[in-house]
Parts: C-alpha cells; sequence; structure tokens
C-alpha cells in the first residue's frame, strides 16, 4: 500500500504540524497532541472537549472553532488518546463553566476519558460526558461493547456546540449531546479495507465483488459481508435498517459521509438514493451534509447518519460555525 | 524477588512484545483494529525509557511506575487495562525491598480483579481475562500447595497459554471484536495473547535467575 508518509511513526504528528500550519484559527500542541481554539477558552462557556483514534480526519481536530468543538485530542491512528492528553484539553478550555466530553462508545475511548474525568475532577473541573453510540450495526450490548459511536458524533458536537457558544449551562449543552445522540443512527458500508500506516497492509481483505456490511471507522470488520451491488440496493440495505431500528419519518438531518477513499460523484449518487429512500417513507430531508467528515484513512465506502429533527435542534444547527471542516452563517 | 528481577521481567516483555509485535497486530487485525502489537511494542519501550529515568528501589515501585506509564503513553483499551493491572499489581506488592512467591501470587490477583472492575469482563468473554484468571488461579494453588518456584511459574505460563488457546472458539462479548459477533469465533483473542506473553516473560526471568 502506498502512501504519502514520511513514517510511520510520525504520521499523527506531522499531521498536525500540518494542521496548524494551515489554520492559524487553531492552537496545535504537537507535544500533548491537543488541539485548541487559538483564542483561548471564552469566558462564562462550557468547553466542548473531543477526541479519539487519527486516521478519522477531518473529525475531530477539523471540528475545532466557532460553534462546535474548543479542543481535540487525536491518539495514534486508530487508538485512543491518554487520560494525559485528555486532561491537557481540558484544563486548557476550562473557564469555570464545566467541560463536555464528547466520547464514542469504545472500550478503549470509555476507559480512557473516564480516567481523564477522574484526574480533571481532582483539580476542581466540573465534566459531563456524552457517550455517543449511534451505530445499529451493533445489535444488542448484551452481547457486545454497545454500539459504537460514527457519524452522530459529527451532529453531537456542532449542535451542542452551538448551545454552548449560546452560554448555556453544562447540564443543558450535556442534556442537548445525549438527546442528539438518541435521535441519531447511523449504518456504513466498506467497498475496501485501509491500511493503518504502521501495520502496512490492510486490516481485512474484500474480493473485487464483495463489500461489508455494518462497519465501523476503523477499518474494522463488519457484521456480515456480501456481494457488491447496485447503489440502490445497498443505500435501501442501510437505511431498511435504520428504519427497523428507528422509523424514518418527519424532518430529518441526513448526513453520507465518506469514508475517505470514495469519490464525491459516488456519494450524490448515493445521496440521491437516500432521497428517493426517505421520500418514499414520506419523510423530509430539511438539512443535508455530504462529503467526508468521519473517516477511515483510505477505506472506499459510505456510511449514513440520519436525526429526527426537532425545532430547537434545527436552530441550532443552523447557528453559525466557523471551522476548518464546517464553516457558515459567519 | 527484588526490584531488579521485577525489572528484568519488564525488559522482558519489553523484548517479546517486540519480537511479537507483527503477531500480536495480525490476531487484532482479524478481530479488531490491528494496533494491539504496535500499541505494546511503543508502550513498553516508553516504559523502559521510564525505568532507566526513575529510580525504582522496591518491587512494587517498579510495576507502579510500569503501570503508570502503560496508562499515559498507550491509549487505546490496552493502555488503561494493562496499566491498572500493573498498578494494582504494585500497590499490592507494597513497600518491601523484596517479595516472595505468595505475595507475588496476591499481586497477580489485585491485578486481576483491577482489570474486571475497569472493563467490567468475565471469564468466557474472550478478552484477556481469559488467560489472566486461569494464570492467577494456577499460580495461587501452586503456591499453596507448597510448589517449588520453578514449578509455581510454570504452572502459571502454561494456564495463560492454555486460557489464551481457548479464547479461539469464544464469541467476544467485551471489546472490539464483539461487534463481529459470530464472526469473531475462530480467532484467538489479542489480549488474551499478549497477556500470556507476558506472564511468560515472568516465567523466563524466574527460570533463569534461579538458574
Amino acid at each position: 500500500m502506498k502512501k504519502l508518509i514520511n513514517s510511520p511513526d510520525t504520521v499523527v504528528t506531522d499531521a498536525l504540524a500540518g494542521l496548524a500550519a494551515a489554520h492559524p484559527s487553531l492552537a496545535v500542541d504537537i507535544e500533548n497532541k491537543v488541539i485548541t481554539r487559538a483564542g483561548g477558552p471564552t469566558a462564562g462557556k462550557v468547553g466542548l472537549v473531543s477526541g479519539g483514534g487519527a486516521g478519522h480526519e477531518p473529525l475531530h481536530g477539523g471540528f475545532v472553532g466557532f460553534g462546535m468543538l474548543d479542543a481535540a485530542c487525536p491518539g495514534e491512528v486508530f487508538t485512543s488518546p491518554v487520560p494525559d492528553q485528555m486532561l491537557v484539553a481540558t484544563k486548557a478550555v476550562s473557564s469555570g463553566a464545566g467541560v463536555l466530553h464528547v466520547v464514542k462508545n469504545y472500550t478503549g475511548d470509555v476507559l480512557n476519558f473516564q480516567m481523564a474525568a477522574e484526574l480533571a475532577a481532582d483539580e476542581g473541573i466540573e465534566v459531563a460526558p456524552v457517550l455517543v453510540n449511534d451505530d445499529i450495526a451493533v445489535q444488542d450490548s448484551l452481547y457486545t461493547a454497545g454500539r459504537r459511536g460514527t457519524g452522530a458524533t459529527v451532529f453531537v458536537e456542532k449542535i451542542a456546540g452551538a448551545l454552548a457558544e449560546r452560554a448555556a449551562p453544562l447540564s443543558e449543552v450535556a442534556a442537548v449531546a445525549a438527546e442528539v445522540n438518541e435521535r441519531s443512527r447511523s449504518f456504513g458500508v466498506a467497498l475496501t479495507s485501509c491500511t493503518v500506516p504502521a501495520a502496512g497492509k490492510p486490516t481485512f481483505e474484500l474480493g473485487e465483488q464483495e463489500i461489508e456490511l455494518g462497519i465501523g471507522i476503523h477499518g474494522e470488520p463488519g457484521r456480515r459481508r456480501g456481494p457488491l451491488a447496485t447503489a440502490r440496493e445497498i443505500t435501501s440495505a442501510a437505511l431498511d435498517a435504520i428504519h427497523a431500528d428507528m422509523p424514518l419519518s418527519g424532518d430529518l438531518l441526513v448526513m453520507v459521509n465518506g469514508m475517505g477513499g470514495t469519490p464525491l460523484i459516488e456519494l450524490y449518487i448515493v445521496y440521491n438514493e437516500v432521497h428517493r429512500y426517505l421520500s418514499g417513507k414520506g419523510a423530509r430531508i430539511t438539512r443535508n451534509l455530504v462529503g467526508n467528515y468521519i473517516t477511515s484513512l483510505e477505506m472506499q465506502g459510505f456510511s449514513v447518519t440520519v436525526c429526527a429533527l426537532t425545532d430547537t435542534l434545527t436552530d441550532l444547527w443552523d447557528a453559525a460555525v466557523d471551522t476548518p471542516a464546517l464553516r457558515w452563517g459567519r | 524477588m527484588d526490584a531488579g528481577f521485577f525489572r528484568a521481567w519488564v525488559t522482558e516483555i519489553a523484548a517479546v512484545v517486540q519480537t511479537q509485535r507483527d503477531h500480536l497486530t495480525q490476531l487484532d487485525a482479524a478481530i479488531g483494529d490491528a494496533d494491539h502489537g504496535i500499541n505494546l511494542s511503543r508502550g513498553f519501550g516508553a516504559v523502559e525509557a521510564a525505568l532507566a529515568q526513575a529510580g525504582t528501589p522496591t518491587p512494587g515501585s517498579v510495576l507502579i511506575l510500569t503501570g503508570a506509564t502503560l496508562i499515559s503513553k498507550v491509549g487505546g483499551a490496552s493502555g488503561p487495562l494493562y496499566g491498572t493491572a500493573f498498578r494494582q499489581a504494585g500497590k499490592a506488592l507494597g513497600d518491601g525491598p523484596e517479595v516472595d512467591l505468595p505475595a507475588l501470587a496476591g499481586a497477580l490477583e489485585a491485578a486481576l480483579s483491577g482489570v474486571q472492575k475497569l472493563g467490567a469482563a468475565n471469564e468466557g468473554e474472550k478478552t484477556m481475562v481469559d488467560a489472566l484468571a486461569p494464570a492467577t488461579s494456577a499460580l495461587s494453588r501452586a503456591v499453596a500447595a507448597g510448589a517449588s518456584p520453578a514449578e509455581a511459574f510454570s504452572a502459571l505460563a502454561a494456564a495463560a497459554d492454555a486460557g489464551a488457546q481457548a479464547t479461539i472458539s469464544m464469541q467476544a462479548l467485551k471489546g472490539r471484536a464483539s461487534y463481529l459477533g459470530p464472526r469473531s469465533v475462530g480467532h484467538e483473542d489479542p489480549g488474551a495473547a499478549s497477556t500470556a506473553l507476558i506472564l511468560h516473560a515472568l516465567r523466563d526471568v524466574a527460570l533463569r535467575q534461579a538458574r
């Protein structure tokens, strides 16, 4: 697998240096691997910290900025960050109003954020966590580590970030974050695997005519393998799975997300199928995103995330945002 | 067993996870996200660097520094879980300059209990607990039966191996492999495999020093 890197050992730090050079609106602490807003914490505002393995760009560093995150801490590729990083980030964004930790439901992320929250509490910082677990391909937490956090993370960070910008207290910011998660569902499909730079070979092999259904965002295999089909058939399978879990009706926010190696032209083909499918159910897509927002290195494939909107959530979604990867209204 | 013994154990672990780095990563690629060997190799490399810099006069202090460094440097699930295991073992060993076999058996029980509390995993769920739990009981049983150190450490390593092998037929109920459901059956759990390597390293160091 060919990759544009200098060395497998410096992938994350080299990319952070590039992020810092490209975006003067960000302050990047390369040694601790923490990205914050260049202006520092806003007085009286709840701080939003997110983090997770690298390899999902633009998540999370690309979502640091006005109206969204205050800090992000990337771990190694597909490996959750460590508590020390999260503590540095939490202290950097703390202005006394408390800090929200946006945690995707993976064992490593949960354990490390839990330890970081304890360390922050020892230093007198109030931390509330929100656990994102929108991926319906994982069926039942009785038999698994529970549903994974995937596309809804982008919605949670945007909407909770907007409410925090309006100086809402930590309890309300945490509540809206949890509400967005509860109202969101995702399903992912891979056409190819991806290669962790330090591993040097693809995580799994897929034949020319095979796809992997129900993938997460770490190049891990999904729930089942199936034959390659048309965009319409694959999209229907993904949305059937979501519809069976949360009936699709009313006003919806929909994201068709590329996994890193999918051409935009194909994502628009998928979006068209999503639109057709949802119209058939009598639902209305009132807001949408089409593009690469939460990726899996160079994997080919897509995920679709649906959030059942309320007027309040729509208003917060529409609020101004100014980050490297999401920007409008300002 | 003094602080030097435990430093030798950690050095042995660092060497073994480096040698087995790709094997562990391949096990993880089959049912996880292909980073276990990479992360442990990076983590124990950092532990060696930390031990070279700090004074660790007692067995307990060696294991506590090992655990704290793993928590600070590794990330993922293995960082907090192995970090907690070593920290709890170190705390259980106390402040003495030497520890005996019963104390070490008690420390491994403390490690197991710390891992189970943090990760909420029980035996049979295809995790590191499936190697650590039988190995810990095997050591405690050997100690209670008055076995020699050589016999006791061999029982520990053999039970860890058998435990890791037994994960092949299990369906994962915890950790990232659980997302695969029934597809996780037929693969050795990478965490159980690395636990077996770590306990093998303990046996090897003990047998070498007994000579």
